[in-house]
């Protein structure tokens, strides 16, 4: 808990921005779109950056937990209040968007949207790779915290390989500069990179400058349906490495296929194990080459059905498939275990084997969609947490998730985050030493440990905790 | 769990909250999380907070007020949200909610008696609010009013709306009203006309195009006497009991008639229409009328499409024509094309989309008059893509929309080269029905 003279000095040092103490306004700021509600002490909003590294060195001086937030889109907990002290949103500090079309990069404030990069590119011919299916809706603060990636992962890359200068606010409350706006820079260790990814545990990110890139002047599109999942696997691996790389790999199993004919029907078969929808971009007479190459590799490993969409609203009907997964897979049961363990390519086929098994194992709704070209496959369990008996079975199904993922030479997390759910896997995947190490960092960047503290690193005894 | 506890989750329908996953995809469309710039103020935030009471956590009911009484009710979040949360049924239950446990002082409580149970639902005064609006314009007590400044003294800046009242209608014309008009030429359609308790008191005259439009398509018009108010200020202000029985009140007249559709001509009142079958859900005998009722209620403008539209429309030259939406016409009634459709078929005119077409106007029922500072903020930024437009007609579908409208071209200054018209008025006038 804040003291009454915490309070009036928090009150002093924000004069530009807004303090938010009532109880309604804490409780707002309590979740995201992970699991928990922890009520923060404060929230605090404000568009500028010497006042708010003011505030964060008192907070460093008391001792108070500071809590970075976009607009909690997360999935792993990221900006969760879970040891109270004082929410930052940082959704309010949007007013910079420049695109240097010269220099090819953007510079933004943390609180613009990530589809807003989107489209200030795309009017000047550019592109900002890194698309989150949240865009719409979630901050590049927030995505750079996390280093969200996203369909285009497999041939893009993610936020990290975007992000090539920040100014953060340490946390003893200084104002850094990393980087710049050169895409090559090896002056020094390299800060930015580390920041990005860092979960906010490391500062507060309040500007950014990221690289750009030319926008491919077309785009191709296929679906591909399977009546085995093995099948599809292959498909996959065959497409990546017959020398096409598609901008989006996207699988759906076919617990998914079923969600989405029962709640708006499209006409997808009912009895295919699995469908696959493909993009690629680049030029339009590459792209026709490619794209029947992409359909005859699908026939070759056994596809029942190839479909090449030939104009804009066909191509829409398709990903629109895909864009129902979600909506439809929460019409079963309320609650859905969103998790992004990701493996290498090659091991896509045996991570789906492994995931039916633990389904079976387990008796969990398990559904499986994902980017399947960069091995990130999202399998959701769907379930209700006020049902505790299957929670339990729900804990143990996601943990050997982790498991599988890791033994496969994956990791835990592709593009949501480590936050407060996965932290006790961390030591599974890094080793002690290599847990170690990353505490260390921390210590020597945040000795008082306010920075988001809860996060990423296991508390002594911390379980998964689903009920 | 004590057995208040449950029934606070009934009633606050804790259930439906937990198909919110908290994905934040309704914060961008929504006008308050924008103009007030807090996740309290946002579908998510009032959500989890009606969760909060459901889990216990908050005790105190009163910290709900704010946040809810300062949603418009657009529902937008609804179109927005990914998993189909039915914002506008938790909403409408936790107002109740908190209704049902406050006390009102007293004077609050009388005027929203007067108000909820003897202004809207009563033919004879609306009719009587109708006449003397009509009164206010003739007798010159408008002039003097305007003169001497006191509008500017009025609570809830009553002033600023009266400066956009519309032209009264005399009590002579009123007297007039319809039960019965024929279709031109073949018959397509029997319909019954709503007339809405506002929309019949202030806007006598564009419910008297509508229904000479109707016949000039082809639809043979009831008007039925026995029809009252909606009740969809009532079930927004969370006062969902006299909702229901106005329902019942209008359900009972509409079966009157056996008409192939009811047809309304205000957004908002379609949208609560549309609504009587799940207001009426849990009652069994009223069930199936209720769905039958609902199914039966159209907008306006899918009526005229589905006559084939209106046709010799006359040219209409330089004239550049928005259309600010109904939020409840879209969102609710999920009525978009038609209106649009009906607007482009109206020769010469340009149409031009604004910005953010979907957004609310800040209107929202009475939600203007209450939260007025909150309101205009919505409004300015409204008119701010309004502007960008550089369209000389600003068109709406419900009277809320159409007065707000007006107050924004006023704050604008731009009274002498914009208008604000309900969409009939403007296909009335084009079709030559003066």
């Amino acid at each position: 808990m804040l003291t009454a003279n915490q309070i009036m000095e928090i009150n002093r040092i924000i004069q530009i921005g807004r303090l938010l103490l009532d109880e309604h306004d804490r409780y707002s700021y309590s979740f995201d779109a992970s699991f928990g509600t922890y009520l923060p002490d404060a929230v605090v909003q404000t568009k500028h950056v010497e006042e708010l590294a003011k505030l964060v060195k008192f907070a460093n001086q008391e001792g108070i937990p500071i809590y970075p937030r976009g607009q909690s889109t997360s999935l792993s907990g990221g900006p969760l209040p879970v040891q109270g002290g004082i929410v930052i949103d940082l959704s309010v500090m949007n007013d910079i968007l420049d695109i240097d079309e010269e220099d090819l990069v953007a510079v933004v404030s943390p609180g613009v949207l990530t589809s807003a990069i989107h489209k200030a590119a795309e009017e000047k011919g550019l592109m900002y790779p890194p698309d989150p299916s949240s865009s719409h809706v979630s901050t590049i603060g927030g995505n750079m915290a996390e280093n969200s990636g996203g369909p285009r992962g497999l041939k893009y890359g993610v936020t990290k390989d975007y992000v090539i200068g920040l100014e953060v606010i340490t946390p003893e409350g200084e104002i850094i500069q990393t980087g710049g706006r050169t895409v090559k820079n090896v002056t020094g260790y390299d800060l930015t990179k580390l920041i990005v990814g860092s979960e906010g545990t490391l500062g507060i990110i309040t500007k950014a400058i990221l690289r750009l890139i030319p926008k491919p002047p077309a785009t191709a599109t296929l679906m591909a349906i399977f009546s085995n999942l093995v099948d599809a696997g292959r498909a996959i691996s065959n497409i990546l490495s017959s020398g096409i790389l598609p901008s989006k790999m996207e699988l759906m199993d076919q617990a998914s296929i079923i969600a989405v004919e029962n709640y708006q029907p499209m006409g997808l078969p009912r009895d295919a194990e699995a469908i696959i929808l493909l993009e690629l971009d680049g030029h339009p007479l590459a792209l026709q080459d490619e794209i029947i190459q992409a359909e005859q590799l699908c026939y070759v490993v056994g596809a029942s059905q190839v479909k090449i969409p030939k104009n804009d609203m066909e191509k829409e009907e398709i990903w629109r498939a895909r864009k129902l997964v979600s909506p439809a897979i929460v019409r079963i049961k309320p609650t859905k275990i969103s998790e992004d363990a990701t493996v290498p390519r090659s091991k896509i086929p045996e991570m789906c084997e492994r995931l039916q098994e633990i389904k079976r194992r387990y008796q969990v709704h398990l559904v499986l969609f994902g980017h399947a070209g960069d091995g990130n496959l999202h399998p959701n369990i769907i379930c209700d947490k006020s049902d505790p008996e299957e929670m339990e079975r729900v804990e143990k199904a996601v943990a050997e998730i982790f498991t599988a993922a890791v033994e496969l030479g994956g990791t835990l997390s592709g593009e949501h985050g480590i936050g407060n759910m996965k932290a006790p896997f961390m030591e599974m995947e890094l080793g002690a030493v290599g847990l170690d190490m990353m505490k260390r960092i921390k210590k020597a960047w945040d000795p008082n440990n306010i920075m988001n503290p809860g996060k990423i690193f296991p508390e002594p005894g911390q379980k998964l905790e689903l009920k | 769990m004590n057995e208040t506890m449950e029934q606070l989750r009934q009633e606050f329908q804790y259930d439906k909250t937990n198909q919110c996953v908290q994905c934040g995809y309704c914060l961008p469309v929504c006008p308050t999380y924008r103009s007030m710039g807090k996740e309290t103020h946002s579908p998510r935030g009032r959500i989890n907070l009606v969760k909060m009471v459901g889990e216990g956590r908050i005790t105190d009911l009163s910290v709900l007020e704010e946040p809810l009484n300062l949603c418009l009710g657009c529902r937008a979040c609804e179109t927005a949200c990914p998993t189909g949360v039915e914002y506008g049924s938790i909403l409408e239950s936790a107002r109740a909610a908190l209704v049902k446990r406050k006390s009102f002082s007293f004077p609050v409580r009388l005027v929203r008696k007067t108000m909820f149970k003897k202004v809207f639902p009563s033919k004879n005064v609306m009719n009587f609010t109708g006449h003397a609006f009509w009164l206010y314009e003739k007798t010159g007590v408008q002039k003097l009013m305007r003169k001497s400044k006191l509008l500017h003294k009025l609570p809830h800046h009553l002033g600023e709306f009266e400066a956009i009242m519309p032209k009264a209608a005399s009590p002579k014309q009123r007297a007039h009203s319809y039960s019965y008009v024929k279709a031109k030429g073949e018959r397509k359609y029997t319909v019954a006309f709503f007339t809405g308790c506002i929309m019949d008191a202030m806007f006598y005259k564009i419910n008297d195009l509508s229904i000479r439009l109707l016949a000039e398509v082809g639809c043979d018009v009831y008007v039925v006497g026995k029809q009252t108010c909606c009740g969809a200020l009532h079930a927004h202000s969370g006062e969902i009991d006299d909702a229901r029985e106005l329902a019942k009140r209008n359900i009972i007249a509409f079966e009157e008639i056996e008409a192939d559709y009811i047809v309304n001509n205000a957004g908002g009142c379609g949208a609560m229409l549309y609504e009587y079958a799940h207001l009426l859900k849990d009652e069994p005998e009223w069930k199936e009328r209720a769905s039958v009722f609902s199914a039966k209620s159209k907008d306006i403008s899918q009526i005229l499409i589905s006559c084939g539209g209106v046709s010799d429309l006359k040219r209409k030259e330089n004239e550049r024509v928005t259309y600010q939406r109904s939020c409840h016409m879209t969102n609710v009634q999920k009525v978009t094309a038609e209106p649009v459709q009906l607007l482009k078929g109206i020769p010469g005119i340009q149409f031009v989309e604004m910005q953010e077409a979907n957004m609310c106007c800040g209107s929202a029922g009475i939600y203007n008059m209450v939260n007025y500072d909150e309101s205009m903020k919505i409004l300015d930024e409204k008119m701010k893509h309004m502007k960008e437009t550089k369209a000389t007609v600003i068109i709406t579908t419900n009277p809320g929309c159409l007065l707000q409208m007006k107050v924004g071209i006023e704050r604008e200054n731009l009274s002498s080269s914009v208008k604000a018209l309900h969409l009939i008025e403007y296909l009335a006038d084009a079709a030559g029905i003066k």
